[in-house]
């Protein structure tokens, strides 16, 4: 008998591959890629509102169009796959405790996603004015 | 009862014969109501006593007979058959050395785990004459969840982050951490904070949750280490108003 | 304290930029892309230099992009550590400065406005 443990070689880069867990995980970790493309998208526009009303008038025309609309409605979907994913562990990393008793993780997930929609309605309010 | 066929395919790996490991398939006729541990048992009761798994308690106590089934780690005790088609393929727990067959090698765990100094770090040692630490009801809840961890390992087999740094402590070690850190009857936080809160500790990991997933005593490490990388941060940050003194 | 990790500055700004990015980052592209189209006077010049003229909308709008943006960074980072990409300082020495530069153009815009 001699000892000859065996190491099991793992992918460093399609480990994801082998479980739907992991998969969910790495969708939810691409969303930063878009958010990010997003922000740079904002960052862009701030500079183009301060030289002035045509290079605005050039960049709402840009991010209007039919390529920056589809550009937009993919980090849109990929925006909401982080928001879904970040509310449902919500009550993992902060959970709470009232009285003595731990609040359930369903009623924080939910007192998430109702903020979530004042908020937005406030936003999409104050954006119509 | 009716005996139900099952086709049994097991990893088999024995260090002096094989160079690396391969499946074997046993038909053994099962009780309904058997988990897959029966079935091992019965292999090597009936068919095959050169196949080697780790048991004890058969009740999902002690934590020794964590494996791979149809890919999910899992108590080999507390899976039953009747969940699973006739065909069933049992490995030992992935992210572990094989010693042979199904049993791993834990050295790596074992030591990662006592680095979390895993036991209570009292205030001042208590005499014997001077009775039991007194915990309330609510104290004994705040750190319950964590404590209920057997050591299965089902949560290293299940984390990416072990598979991919060596040197991470890993979901099981860092959520007894983040218990004894819990107890009211413990000052050893910062103590553990050395390893809990280095680059290997919670930081290696990035919350893929499957370590909750798997965990059958529901311990729920994924918790416990975002928790953790909460207060760590909010001690890195107090430790630089304070001057770095804790 | 004896090997304890700096990754609380990164991950404080990655958390809190994620809390903003859940919250605001749907309802951000909403509104720059089907609401605009729907409501074209809602991004018109005179709207948005009003709006982001006013000095507590600057300062709201420099949190909220700023620390998205380092949120998408440090999370890039771990993801291409997660696709094998094991060069991690070289990764973090891109992806910071990247978001640390965007930061700052981001207040220079925004004074400029």
């Amino acid at each position: 008998m001699s000892r000859r443990p065996y190491n099991r070689p793992v992918s460093k880069s399609k480990w994801w591959t082998t479980q739907l867990r992991y998969q969910h995980y790495m969708l939810r970790e691409v969303t930063c890629i878009f958010i990010g493309a997003y922000m740079a998208m904002l960052v862009w526009g701030l500079m183009r509102l301060s030289q002035g009303p045509e290079a605005w008038e050039a960049y709402v025309a840009g991010i209007l169009s039919p390529i920056g609309i589809i550009f937009q409605l993919i980090c849109l979907g990929f925006a909401l796959v982080n928001t879904i994913s970040w509310f449902n562990v919500t009550p993992k990393a902060m959970p709470l405790v009232v009285g003595g008793e731990r609040v359930p993780g369903r009623t924080i997930v939910v007192a998430h996603y109702a903020v979530w929609g004042v908020v937005s309605v406030f936003v999409l309010a104050i954006a119509g004015l | 009862m009716a005996e139900r066929k099952m086709q049994v395919e097991v990893l088999r790996y024995d260090p002096d014969r094989d160079t690396e490991p391969r499946y074997q398939t046993y038909e053994v006729g099962c009780d309904p109501d058997w988990v897959v541990l029966d079935a091992l048992t019965k292999i090597k009761d009936e068919i095959d006593d050169s196949l080697s798994f780790r048991w004890s308690c058969h009740m999902a106590v002690c934590g020794s007979c964590g494996m791979t089934v149809n890919g999910e780690p899992v108590l080999s005790c507390k899976t039953f058959i009747r969940d699973f088609p006739d065909k069933i393929k049992v490995e030992p727990l992935d992210n572990f050395p094989i010693e042979r067959d199904l049993v791993v090698v834990m050295d790596d765990f074992i030591e990662k785990f006592e680095a979390v100094k895993p036991y209570i770090i009292p205030k001042e040692p208590r005499s014997i004459e001077q009775g039991t630490y007194l915990q309330t009801p609510a104290q004994l809840k705040a750190y319950k969840q964590y404590s209920m961890c057997i050591n299965c390992l089902c949560c290293y087999a299940a984390c990416p982050q072990v598979a991919l740094n060596d040197d991470f402590i890993g979901p099981a070690a860092l959520a007894l951490a983040h218990r004894y850190n819990l107890d009211t009857r413990d000052v050893g936080r910062s103590a553990r904070e050395d390893v809990v809160a280095a680059h290997e500790g919670v930081w290696e990991c990035s919350f893929v949750g499957a370590c909750s997933q798997v965990c059958p005593k529901d311990v729920d490490p994924a918790a416990a280490i975002q928790q953790s990388k909460i207060a760590s941060t909010t001690d890195y940050f107090t430790s630089f108003i304070t001057g770095g003194s804790k | 304290m004896p090997g304890r990790s700096h990754k609380p500055i990164v991950w404080g700004l990655f958390a809190g930029g994620g809390t903003v990015a859940a919250f605001l980052a749907p309802v951000m592209i909403l509104v720059t892309s089907l609401f605009a189209l729907a409501v074209p006077s809602a991004l018109s010049y005179e709207t948005m230099s009003a709006f982001a003229g006013n000095w507590l909308i600057k300062l709201i709008l420099f949190g909220v992009i700023g620390l998205q943006l380092w949120h998408a960074a440090h999370r890039l980072r771990i993801t291409a550590h997660d696709f094998g990409v094991r060069a991690d300082t070289a990764v973090s020495w891109i992806v910071y400065p990247v978001a640390g530069v965007l930061t700052i153009l981001t207040a220079l815009f925004l004074l400029m406005i």
